[in-house]
């Protein structure tokens, strides 16, 4: 009885010292980010840098909030950017993810697929997706087909090379103790394989991810008549900088709440991974 | 029935290709094992062990010679072996009741009676309680116990346990020595034992197969049916057939 009230002791002190670790890295974080806009609040409020190049902190969280309903300069209202910009990026991120996955497992796993896809495959890579604009226009035009195109290609890559990565570095243990039960290499596939890539494949959906939405504004730059980076365009056309670090704001808040979502379902889907510290 | 064997190696040879030149692995190796015999292949590091159980199990192909099981010619995958790996080979994403219960779903068997069935043997090793548990949050003894009671669950009447204790402190070493006889006595199959270590060798095998360093060929063959157990490390019988053993397998190393 004593030993067990021992432990729940020791187990009490270290998720207070857990929970304080935590509390301190939110803490910093929360430092970090209130110097960095006082300072940004300074540069303006002193006139340091003039109302045309930088408007302060305050003016672009305003314009946040006007912008919630009022559709000027681009003629949409935040929402509407947002979402018309979230679109484009989850066909884009979805389509990488449904043809990219499976490809790049598939790859990994059978080695002729792997030898007939390969070549074609090292050519497109080192592309920068910048370079499919002109043929992307002239092929699909401007609509939707072309943004989210441009979006595939960028999330598409990584996807590819993370997972046949990761199931390339499937444990050969793993893989004869499947053969022993008897399972077929399909099967061995799904069971052994599929697990086994999952962390290098979610270290790249992650990557991108970041990298899709990052590419928002080149991929909005092709006529576009809403989204982010469409009123990032429209700001500047009228000269409204409010608008531009407004839209600049929300485009990096969005990504990082994308990005911690998605590690979000990792944590969950790699439950089996995380290590006590 | 002129075979009564259970595993019959006939001049199995295996030549690995090392670059341009050949390695001879392993060098026309015969042997068998009776039914429910407890057989230990003993010899040094790197002689050729794990190739010679690999190809037992079907894993991989000998270069020459053959494989039987129950009397018929084995040219692969046989469902009635199961092994347990030098490598743990406990899969990290699995549970360990999930792990155990692994070679039965293949069988088709109902989750629910996969379970009940492993369960059995999670608690034959001793490992009630640890069922939910992720191999990372296990010991890496209590990892080489569900690789044990993975393949015992298996229904495999075959067992091929490479090195099982190898990376194991001597003491869990000796306990998983006694855990394994006692889960071998209440349920018998043929096991296919190999280690390094003379000491467990002797103290296990219903018979032993020395090996020479490679290219791994028989050596020498001693019968331990004599010598009774529970086996004593102290015991005169037991100190001089190790002696014997020893003298022979430095020849072997030297
Ligand atoms: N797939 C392979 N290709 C080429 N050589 C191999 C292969 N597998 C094993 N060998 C070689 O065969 C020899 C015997 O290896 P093996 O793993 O069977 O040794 P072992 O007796 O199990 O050693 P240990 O006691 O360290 O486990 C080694 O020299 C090894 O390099
Ligand atoms: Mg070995």
């Amino acid at each position: 009885m004593e030993e067990r009230n021992k432990l729940e002791a020791a187990a009490g002190k270290l998720r207070f010292e857990r929970r304080r670790e935590r509390q301190k890295a939110l803490l910093l974080g929360i430092i970090s980010i209130f110097i960095f806009l006082t300072v940004w609040q300074m540069l303006c409020t002193l006139h340091i840098v003039g109302e045309n190049v930088l408007v302060s902190p305050i003016k672009v969280i305003q314009a946040i909030w006007i912008k919630a309903g009022d559709t000027r300069p681009d003629g949409n209202t935040l929402l509407q950017n947002i979402l018309s910009s979230f679109r484009l990026v989850l066909i884009g991120f979805g389509l990488a993810l449904v043809i990219g996955l499976p490809l790049g497992l598939l790859m990994g796993w059978y080695r002729p697929l792997d030898k007939f896809i390969r070549p074609i495959f090292e050519i497109i890579r080192p592309l920068p997706p910048i370079a499919w604009i002109p043929i992307v226009i002239v092929i699909l035009g401007i609509g939707t087909a072309a943004k989210s195109f441009i979006i595939f290609f960028t999330t598409f890559v990584p996807i590819v090379i993370n997972s046949y990565t990761g199931i390339r570095e499937t444990n050969q243990v793993y893989i004869n103790f499947a053969k022993t039960c008897g399972y077929s290499n399909w099967r061995i596939f799904r069971t052994v394989g599929i697990p086994s890539a999952m962390p290098l494949a979610f270290a790249g959906m992650v990557i991108a991810l970041g990298n899709g939405w990052g590419t928002l504004v080149a991929a909005e730059m092709l006529a576009s008549n809403s989204g982010l980076g469409y009123m990032i365009f429209m700001g500047r056309s009228y000269g409204r900088i409010d608008i531009i670090i407004a839209g600049m704001l929300v485009i990096g808040l969005i990504g990082l709440a994308l990005t911690a979502a998605l590690e979000l379902i990792e944590g969950y889907v790699l439950k089996w991974r995380i290590k006590e510290k | 029935m002129e075979n009564r064997n259970k595993v019959e190696l006939h001049k199995i040879s295996k030549v690995f290709l090392n670059g341009d030149s050949c390695e001879a692995a392993i060098e026309e190796v015969s042997l068998s094992v009776k039914e429910n015999e407890f057989l230990v292949l003993l010899g040094p590091g790197e002689c050729g062990k794990s190739v010679l159980l690999n190809i037992v199990a079907g894993l991989m192909e000998a270069t020459s010679g053959e494989v039987y099981i129950n009397g018929e010619l084995c040219g692969g995958i046989h469902p009635e072996v199961g092994m347990v790996f030098q490598e743990l080979g406990v899969l990290p994403w699995l549970t360990v009741r999930d792990n155990v219960a692994l070679p039965e779903k293949f069988r088709g068997m109902s989750k629910k009676d996969r379970y009940a069935h492993g369960q059995e043997f999670i608690d034959l090793v001793g490992l009630h309680g640890f069922e939910k548990y992720y191999p990372h949050q296990l010991s890496g003894g209590m990892k080489q116990r569900v690789g044990i009671a993975r393949a015992y669950a298996s229904d495999s009447d075959i067992l091929l346990m490479d090195e099982p204790f190898g990376k194991l402190d001597a003491q869990t070493r000796y306990s998983m020595q006694d855990e394994i006889l006692k889960i071998w006595n209440q349920n018998k199959k043929t096991v296919i034992f190999v280690t390094n270590n003379i000491e467990e060798a002797v103290y296990l095998g219903d018979r032993i197969i020395l090996f020479t360093a490679a290219p791994m060929s028989v050596r020498r063959i001693y019968d331990l049916k004599d010598l009774p157990r529970p086996r004593n490390y102290t015991d005169e019988k037991f100190l001089q057939i190790r002696g014997e053993i020893n003298r022979h397998m430095d020849l072997v190393i030297q």
